[in-house]
């Protein structure tokens, strides 16, 4: 055993890819760009990978800090380095930055060939299963033929889901934490009032707002705002802000009065500025869609039967975006189909956000798991 | 690692190839000997996070379910066995998890300390709570809730219709066949509907 420690100064990398990509949703990308980044070493064997899919706000940059930005830390860095739970003595880690991104791969940002214009609203859409025929690309090219793991926490659990049912040959393990089979009626709601809130904003021009020279940070702003709201659950929230007051007693207008409100703003404005909203709405539409089951009638034990993969099935009991109940379907689908899973619920107060945070006991479950994969 | 002299007799109720559910599996101890000796498809159930983590070092499938709860979820009928090895009585809904266990299995097996078991009897006829190799806790910090004897299990059984195929009852590891719910402390029952 060492100290868990940072992997250190990383280094993002670009690869082309001059062939066409036919999504699910009839569009085609003549050629893109996926940025990653990769930790560790690939053993000889190239047995030892593991890709780490990113969810709703993520990218690539997964472990460590940059060089020229050592603030700039991955957003999953609790999780992997050398003596962490995805030990990247033992693994090799990938993190890619999905199509229709906004961290460097190619997205509506980026311009469109035909036209030598940004994309905007005509980039098109991208599902959860075209994200990882990319990937799959990503990893022919890296000579990686099948993954020790593939793990992700939310939307990036749907995409492990989704590795397993097309590629069940190039995975040995699934680890989907905080993760669903489809989405609720509820979390297209949400979804969808966040939506709204940039397709009504003035500044988004029917997304074509680079042109215009604006940025829909409005309605961007709204979108994070609730996005946020169903990230935590109501006890941490209760905990963090209560109902304290900034100024000790009522002032009676609009500014920020309560706590929560700070944090909420605070949360909007940093994301409106980083964040593309294109890339945003896109990105829901992937989550909404997502459904494998839709195609054996609503079945998910039919829907997986293809999936060979080993899974480890971690979730929260304050998720209440992603609740308990749609894992235990997921491990109840595989153990339909007598596959080997694993189920954890971890007791944990943050709500869906508890993936991103380093519950001991959560790790030590990741921990155990990790050690105990065969490279 | 903890071996048991209950995990044989367990085994030998167990077909080769079997789909086993373990509940309240602790670190999968059970589970991974009837893989062993068995060749079993086994999962446990288990409710406490570090027995989860015991069970993933151990390499044995784990679903992490509060038993009180019941066994939503697992289908009717799809395992072979479905075993409960010394824990029935730390369980509040003792009739409602036996039922669950016939649901999901085509047999159940079920092994408790015997409280009727003469050392405890002597215990109580001394003015105490029995503490012993078979009931080890302080009754003020036992995990148990439930407190009966071999015939007792009987009379449940027979209320509920619920059909014992077979009862083996111990003492030390050795098989006691005269007066079991006296001179054992232990006893293994394989169910049936």
């Amino acid at each position: 055993m060492i100290r868990p420690q940072s992997i250190g100064a990383v280094t993002p990398q670009t690869e082309h890819f001059g062939e066409a990509l036919n999504l699910r949703s009839g569009g085609v990308l003549p050629e893109y760009d996926l940025v990653y980044e990769t930790y560790g070493a690939l053993n000889a064997s190239a047995t030892n990978a593991v890709l780490v899919c990113h969810a709703l706000s993520g990218t690539h940059h997964v472990a460590g800090y940059y060089e020229d930005d050592p603030g700039n830390v991955g957003w999953w860095d609790n999780l992997i380095g050398p003596g962490k739970p995805l030990d990247t003595r033992k693994f090799f880690v990938i993190g890619v930055n999905n199509l229709g991104g906004c961290a460097g791969s190619t997205g509506p940002r980026s311009l469109n060939p035909a036209t030598g214009k940004h994309w905007g609203a005509d980039f098109p859409f991208v599902t959860v299963e075209d994200w990882v025929t990319a990937q799959a690309r990503l990893a022919d090219r890296l000579g990686i033929h099948r993954f020790a793991a593939i793990v992700g926490g939310s939307l990036g659990g749907m995409q492990a889901i989704s590795w397993s049912l097309q590629y069940p040959e190039r995975v040995a393990n699934v680890v989907a934490i905080a993760s669903t089979p489809r989405l609720s009626a509820q979390n297209i709601a949400f979804n969808e009032v966040a939506r709204q809130a940039i397709l009504s904003d003035p500044d988004f021009h029917g997304g074509h707002y680079y042109e215009h020279g604006t940025i829909p940070t409005r309605g961007l702003r709204l979108a994070r705002m609730i996005g946020h709201i169903t990230y935590l659950s109501d006890d941490s929230l209760a905990e963090k802000f209560g109902r304290n007051l900034r100024h000790g007693r009522p002032m009676y207008n609009f500014d920020i009065e309560f706590e929560i409100e700070s944090y909420l703003r605070y949360q909007g404005d940093k994301f409106s500025q980083q964040f593309d909203a294109n890339t945003y709405l896109l990105t829901t539409k992937a989550l909404d869609y997502f459904d494998p089951a839709f195609e054996h009638g609503g079945h998910l034990p039919a829907a997986l039967a293809r999936s060979t993969a080993d899974f480890l099935v971690v979730s929260f009991t304050t998720d209440w975006r992603f609740a308990p109940e749609r894992s235990r379907e997921i491990v109840y689908a595989l153990l339909h189909n007598q596959r080997n899973v694993s189920y954890a619920e971890i007791d944990c107060a943050a709500g869906h956000d508890s993936f991103l945070l380093d519950d001991p006991r959560y790790h030590g479950v990741l921990r155990s798991y990790f050690d105990r994969m065969k490279v | 690692m903890s071996y048991r002299y209950d995990f044989d007799v367990i085994a030998q109720w167990i077909a080769p190839g079997e789909k086993v559910l373990d509940l309240a599996c602790g670190d999968g101890s059970l589970l991974k000997h009837l893989m062993a000796v068995r060749q079993v498809q086994g999962y446990g159930v288990e409710n406490n996070v570090d027995n989860v983590v015991a069970c993933i070092d151990n390499g044995i499938n784990v679903i992490q379910v509060d038993l009180e709860k019941g066994l939503a979820g697992f289908e009717d009928g799809f395992f072979d066995h479905v075993i409960m090895s010394l824990s029935l009585q730390a369980i509040h809904n003792t009739q409602g998890i036996l039922a669950e266990m016939l649901r999901v299995g085509r047999e159940a097996v079920v092994s408790f300390p015997n409280f009727g078991f003469w050392r405890h009897r002597q215990s109580i006829l001394n003015g105490r709570m029995p503490v012993s190799e078979s009931l080890p806790h302080q009754w003020f910090n036992t995990p148990n809730v439930r407190f009966f004897t071999i015939a007792d299990f009987d009379a449940l059984c027979e209320i509920n219709g619920i059909a014992i195929r077979e009862r083996l009852a111990f003492d030390e590891g050795k098989l006691v066949i005269e007066e079991p719910n006296f001179l054992a402390s232990v006893a293994v029952y394989r169910l049936g509907r």
